[in-house]
């Protein structure tokens, strides 16, 4: 146990001392990883941004129920009574007109618009939740709801931020099909270097292989190099995503500043920068290992 | 020790190398194998250390069949052999220690003990103030030295050598038969592929010729 850690410790070391011995190549190398890298990372982390904005707005779909504008005192209670009867009603909140006309004027500041109006166009209303927030079991229940005497209209609130959902959804099978083509190229590179790194050491290889090294002890430095570069690269890209994001929230902040809102994107939690250093490196490895196991059974000693 | 019985061996293209040759080496023994090149010598070498294998016929080193050995086995029935080459086959990328050290490396030796043992092997041939040195930087017999101090380093029970003085001068020569016959009075069996006569001379072995593939004479 002690030797096997021992020759990795070793190993790792001269592995390093190899990526250092070619600087350029090396640096050139985890560039190209890392830019490549960026783009799937990148998009991720606006996708993620964007959902947790999303959720922001739409933590709760409601149904809103209007009613007629002539409806009376009797028949708004007798609707009340049957929310308040309705299992599939969470709660509800009931809106009158006149504090419908009151917000709209606090909000919108049309104050002279809605004062010049001859009489107030807005309709009673209910905003209701339901207890079960499936689309499914919302629309059942807005239906059930608008078939109510006196209701003329109910809609659902939370369609557009479904929407946004949805196509969310499909940015996240993007970043996926991204990656994992941005994945078979991590590999495909990193057979090549390999490849070349094993005949640059045919020698070596001949001459420890005479003198009774092992596959495993032939393959490891190959193993170990594609592993760091494959790392080296995730670093680069977390290095780039997180210099963007600082970047967009810097003018962002100016921006912010105009529309008096606070919108700043998040940087990539500390388990994703874990990822990308862990994946990449085990993509790496995995390059790593099928190329010297495909160009290692050409070296025979003779 | 080793034991070679009706071995044949045939290249691909159809070059007889090795043509019925049997023999028994046992434990300690000095032995050179002769003849002209194209004879065999370094075909019956590379079959001991696996290097090829035998067309047909058993070769048995230290009770294993090389021959249908597993390619995993291979790696440490060549642990057991210290492998000298006529044209050294130094790395240089390193200088004189880590070329000494790579059995070591590749046996899993602790950096301590392992130094130690570099040093050894390098006094006994010689060459331990060139330690630092790059293989180029050395001689021809120098580099044929290291060779054997790499061969010697991790103390093998079987020393092979493939015309160990095959480039070298005759002073050069016979500093290196005095070394192989130290190894031997320690209790190494040793194989001497040559068709160095000054060498075989001076040692007195005993003798296997080959001559087109087969035993010539067995002494």
């Amino acid at each position: 146990m002690n030797v096997w850690l021992g020759q990795h410790a070793r190993c790792f070391g001269t592995t390093m001392v190899k990526l250092a011995r070619t600087p350029l190549g090396s640096v050139f190398n985890m560039f190209v990883i890392g830019i490549a890298l960026c783009l799937p990372v990148g998009l991720y982390a606006l996708i993620d941004n964007l959902q947790a904005a999303s959720g922001h707005l739409a933590a709760e779909p409601q149904i809103s129920a209007f009613m007629a504008l002539d409806a009376s005192k009797g028949e708004i209670a007798q609707i009340e009574l049957r929310l308040k009867q309705n299992p599939r009603v969470e709660r509800y909140r009931f809106v009158a007109r006149d504090q419908a006309l009151q917000e709209l004027k606090q909000s919108s500041g049309l104050t002279d618009v809605i004062d010049s109006l001859p009489q107030n166009p807005l309709p009673d209303a209910f905003i209701i939740s339901a207890k079960n927030n499936t689309p499914q079991a919302l629309d059942a229940l807005r239906e059930e709801i608008a078939q109510w005497p006196r209701i003329v209209h109910a809609q659902l609130d939370a369609v557009w931020a479904r929407r946004l959902d949805a196509t969310l959804r499909f940015g996240r099978v993007i970043v996926l099909i991204l990656g994992g083509l941005l994945a078979l190229a991590l590999v495909a590179i990193t057979f090549n270097t390999i490849r070349l790194q094993v005949l640059t050491q045919r020698d070596e290889v001949e001459v420890v292989k005479l003198i009774g090294a092992t596959d495993a002890f032939i393959r490891r430095p190959f193993l170990y190099y594609g592993a760091l570069q494959g790392a080296a690269g995730g670093l680069v890209a977390w290095l780039f995503v997180t210099g963007g994001i600082w970047l967009i929230n810097r003018n962002l902040g100016e921006l912010s500043h105009v529309y008096a809102s606070l919108f700043q994107l998040k940087y990539l939690p500390p388990v994703d920068a874990v990822v990308l250093l862990l994946f990449p490196a085990a993509l790496g490895w995995v390059g790593a290992w099928l190329s010297v196991g495909r160009h290692l059974s050409h070296i025979e000693p003779v | 020790m080793i034991t070679l019985s009706r071995v044949f061996k045939r290249y691909p293209g159809g070059r007889q190398a090795l043509n019925d040759v049997g023999f028994t080496v046992e434990a300690g023994e000095l032995l050179f194998i002769t003849g002209p090149s194209g004879a065999g010598k370094t075909t019956l070498l590379k079959l001991l250390a696996a290097i090829e294998r035998p067309t047909s016929g058993t070769v048995i080193v230290s009770g294993q069949n090389v021959g249908t050995l597993k390619s995993g086995a291979i790696p440490f029935l060549r642990r057991k052999f210290g492998l000298i080459f006529q044209d050294h086959k130094l790395l240089f990328d390193r200088n004189a220690f880590h070329n000494v050290a790579l059995p070591l490396d590749i046996a899993g030796y602790g950096a301590k003990d392992a130094a130690r043992r570099v040093r050894a092997a390098l006094d006994k041939v010689g060459l331990l103030k060139y330690e630092k040195a790059l293989p180029i930087t050395l001689s021809g017999g120098e580099q044929q030295r290291l060779c054997i101090a790499r061969a010697i380093v991790h103390r093998p029970a079987i020393l092979l050598a493939d015309e160990p003085t095959g480039n070298l001068d005759i002073e050069y020569a016979s500093a290196i038969g005095d070394l192989f016959q130290s190894f031997n009075q320690v209790g190494v069996t040793v194989i001497v592929a040559t068709h160095d006569q000054a060498l075989l001379a001076r040692l007195n072995p005993r003798v296997i010729a080959l001559r087109n593939g087969a035993l010539a004479e067995a002494a």
